[in-house]
């Protein structure tokens, strides 16, 4: 079986197991499942362009997705006026005078390379004072901005612009972070360079949690406008339910549906350009240099490769896919909950993805983010299925069937885990290998 | 007079003392991971886990003894329970380093690779935890609370300020040093310890030698295991144990390890004191402490506080930064094992 039928083969056994899901459950969560299949795909591809196409380990994929979030959530939501007026310049204030800071540390730091040790303490001490002046300036108005209408708003709101935007801005906010993390971390050696994306990301969450002026924190920002139409709408309009009344189904259901379908769209639009450019860039002959960075860095150096600047190119890139998926992500939730965002299921999911598909291979990702996502979700009703059948024979009540059915919904990292050693270990080059070139 | 002792009991009981109990605990968690760096070469993502399943098995011994009516008088019975929980701790590292690190040993694989795996076991042990123990909280502290209680320390010295000492506190402190002192006898007194440290500073002229390459891998393995479930127990002591804080204290425990040096362990245990005692003071409110000294005009208003405690883990990743920045190998560079 040549390759080509063998990599459709498993893409056509993926389409059967959503039709599986659309007949034995309904095709609600079979378009559910496909669109957040789709949104993982996305995300696979963004790890796959640092991992596989550089060799480079970003532990910090939930943070960029994060950011990707706040970005969906700042471009759509309208702003809150009364909020803009009671802290809005001391925001500004605020923001220029930490701008300043940096600016002026990098100046005091660049300028005094004769002082020796006192060049730390002087440093710091600009940094210090620059951050005081920055806490006066801004305090006030965050606590301004946090009175504003605490049970709606409390936060200075967005732009009030269409939710698609948010997708590029999205990808140009997680490129942002990239940037200042692999100016740190690249070049040193490898490992810095997953500690720092580790700690970025937590930071990232943690900064979304507990900046209520910002984000509303842990209150959460609902209802954010949507791309496509609403059900309520949907059901009202006399053409859907003339057309509606022609299918074989209840007007709720086709209007879910309708949505979910136009969702499935947009994102395989999506899907589809960011896989079009993956692949073009990886036949081109940037590709060929990546993977020669990748395979022999010495090598690449010897013939005039800047690797810590291509490193951070692809650094870059691949958290700005990562960036557009997380964007996508809030809009298809239509809601910005930080505290949903764990690490298990948006950083080690997506490698699991990215590992089993085959590394190196666009194609690979995508069907990576498919499957894992796909079997993520089933694995649920799955396990607990399994768990049942295990313990049937004993006793209802016995303590030990109690625990293991309450457990089952922690079996999936446990198999996850299992899956990404065993694929490491026995086929480490995944679903759809890497094509040489 | 009394107000500067005032201020310096207040910094003394919200600082320097949890600051003391944090930084042992984070130096034997540095230690744990500078000790797989020297001798197996790879920043290990699962040791986070591997604190919080020691802390576990630790946490079912104790409950054995408890039923059983065994305690410690006024210590944590936990204390006792320690040797079981580092002897499963142990073998479960010995396991994994048979069934999964051994092979990419074999293959000479590269570093990025042994990083991916150890992401992959702290899935699976990250999981095991959850399937054994649930992912609630659990207080396993018992016997006496304080040693000495803020209302006696007030009494004894008519100050107005109050110094509380947690037995826990106490006991992470004289066990990290005892642990400590232990590795270091271990490390540099003792045939194995020499072999290991030799191992850590040139592989091949150690293999020359005649160095067992997989008796120095599985000397390390147990003292990891060791390192981790006792730091991993005197947090869960101290605070509580919640399975998901183990992965949040790798931030803090890098970081350690990296100011340090990695590799180094006396710069993995300077680091842990460095990262926790700028996480304590960063994040203190010197409210109390200026007023006491600030004349009374000048009382300040606000918490004066430089970073809310809700950011203390970014302290560790600022610091991590920096050195990242301005000196890459650490404090204590040049120097291994």
């Amino acid at each position: 079986m040549s390759n080509s039928v063998r990599n459709l083969s498993l893409f056509a056994l993926m389409a059967l197991l959503f039709m599986t899901v659309g007949f034995v459950q309904s095709w609600d969560v079979s378009l559910t499942l496909l669109n957040m299949c789709i949104i993982s795909a996305i995300m696979a591809l963004g790890v796959n362009i640092q991992w596989g196409y550089a060799g480079l380990f970003n532990v910090g994929t939930m943070g960029f997705a994060a950011l990707g979030g706040l970005a969906a959530m700042l471009v759509s939501v309208p702003p809150v006026a009364g909020a803009w007026q009671a802290g809005g310049a001391g925001i500004f204030g605020g923001l220029v005078a930490a701008l300043l800071t940096v600016a002026a540390g990098v100046y005091a730091w660049r300028r005094t390379l004769h002082l020796g040790r006192r060049r730390y303490w002087l440093t710091g001490l600009v940094v210090l004072l620059g951050y005081v002046v920055m806490r006066a300036i801004i305090d006030p108005a965050v606590e301004a901005i946090e009175a504003v209408d605490v049970t709606t708003s409390g936060f200075l709101g967005g732009l009030g612009m269409p939710i698609i935007l948010s997708w590029l801005v999205g990808g140009l906010f997680a490129a942002g972070a990239a940037w200042v993390v692999g100016k740190i971390s690249l070049g040193l050696r490898s490992d810095y360079l997953a500690i720092a994306t580790l700690g970025i990301s937590e930071i990232i969450i943690y900064f979304l949690k507990f900046e209520d002026w910002l984000t509303r924190g842990v209150k959460n920002v609902t209802g954010l406008p949507r791309p496509v139409p609403y059900e309520v709408d949907l059901k009202q309009s006399p053409v859907f339910q003339s057309w509606a009344g022609g299918l074989d189904m209840s007007i709720d259901t086709a209007a879910s549906i309708t949505v979910k379908l136009c969702y499935a769209g947009l994102f395989s639009v999506v899907l589809l350009v960011v896989l079009y450019l993956s692949e073009v860039a990886l036949r081109s002959p940037w590709g060929r240099m990546m993977r020669a960075i990748r395979d022999n860095e010495t090598a690449a150096a010897a013939m005039g490769k800047n690797v810590t600047r291509r490193h951070l190119q692809v650094f870059i890139l691949g958290s700005a896919v990562v960036g557009v998926a997380g964007a996508m992500l809030t809009t298809l939730d239509g809601q910005f909950s930080p505290p949903t965002y764990q690490p298990l299921r948006f950083t080690f999911l997506i490698w699991v993805m990215v590992i089993i598909g085959g590394s190196g291979n666009n194609w690979g990702a995508v069907l990576g983010g498919f499957i894992i996502w796909f079997f993520w979700i089933e694995a649920e009703p799955i396990g607990l299925w399994l768990m049942g059948a295990l313990t049937s024979g004993m006793a209802p009540d016995h303590w030990l069937r109690l625990h293991l059915i309450e457990s089952a919904a922690h079996m999936r990292l446990l198999t996850m885990g299992l899956v990404l050693l065993l694929v490491l270990r026995f086929a480490p080059r995944g679903l759809i290998p890497e094509v040489k070139r | 007079m009394s107000d500067v002792l005032n201020a310096l009991v207040i910094l003394a009981n919200f600082v320097i003392v949890p600051g003391l109990a944090y930084g042992s605990q984070l130096a034997l968690g540095a230690l744990g991971v500078t000790l797989v760096y020297a001798v197996l070469r790879f920043s290990n993502f699962a040791h986070g886990e591997t604190m919080a399943i020691g802390t576990m098995f630790v946490i079912l011994a104790t409950w054995g003894l408890q039923s059983a009516g065994i305690g410690f008088g006024p210590l944590p019975t936990a204390l006792l329970a320690l040797p079981v929980g580092i002897f499963a701790a142990i073998i479960l590292c010995l396991v994994t380093d048979r069934l999964v690190y051994r092979y990419y040993r074999r293959q000479k694989a590269s570093g990025v690779i042994y990083l991916i795996v150890s992401v992959g076991v702290m899935f699976v042990y990250n999981g095991l935890i959850r399937f054994v123990i649930g992912p609630r909280d659990q207080v396993f502290a018992d016997g006496q609370r304080f040693i000495m209680k803020a209302r006696e320390f007030k009494q004894m010295t008519g100050l107005n300020e109050g110094l509380a000492i947690k037995t826990t506190q106490a006991v992470t402190v004289v066990t990290a040093i005892v642990t400590v002192a232990a590795v270091f006898w271990f490390l540099n007194r003792t045939r194995t310890g020499k072999s290991m440290r030799a191992f850590s500073d040139n592989e091949d002229l150690a293999l020359l030698s005649g160095i067992n390459p997989d008796r120095v891998v599985m000397i390390a393995w147990i003292m990891t295991a060791a390192l981790a479930t006792i730091a991993g127990t005197l947090y869960g002591l101290d605070k509580s144990f919640k399975p998901f804080v183990y992965l949040q204290l790798l931030l803090p425990i890098f970081a350690a390890a990296i100011v340090g040096g990695v590799g180094n362990p006396i710069g993995a245990i300077a680091g842990g004191f460095v990262i926790a005692f700028s996480e304590l003071f960063v994040t203190f409110a010197y409210k109390r402490v200026v007023t006491y000294l600030a004349p009374e005009s000048m009382a300040p208003d606000t918490l004066v506080q430089f970073l809310s405690t809700d950011y203390k883990f970014a302290v560790s990743f600022v610091i991590l930064v920096i050195v990242l920045l301005v000196r890459p190998t650490g404090i204590f560079s040049g120097k291994s094992l």
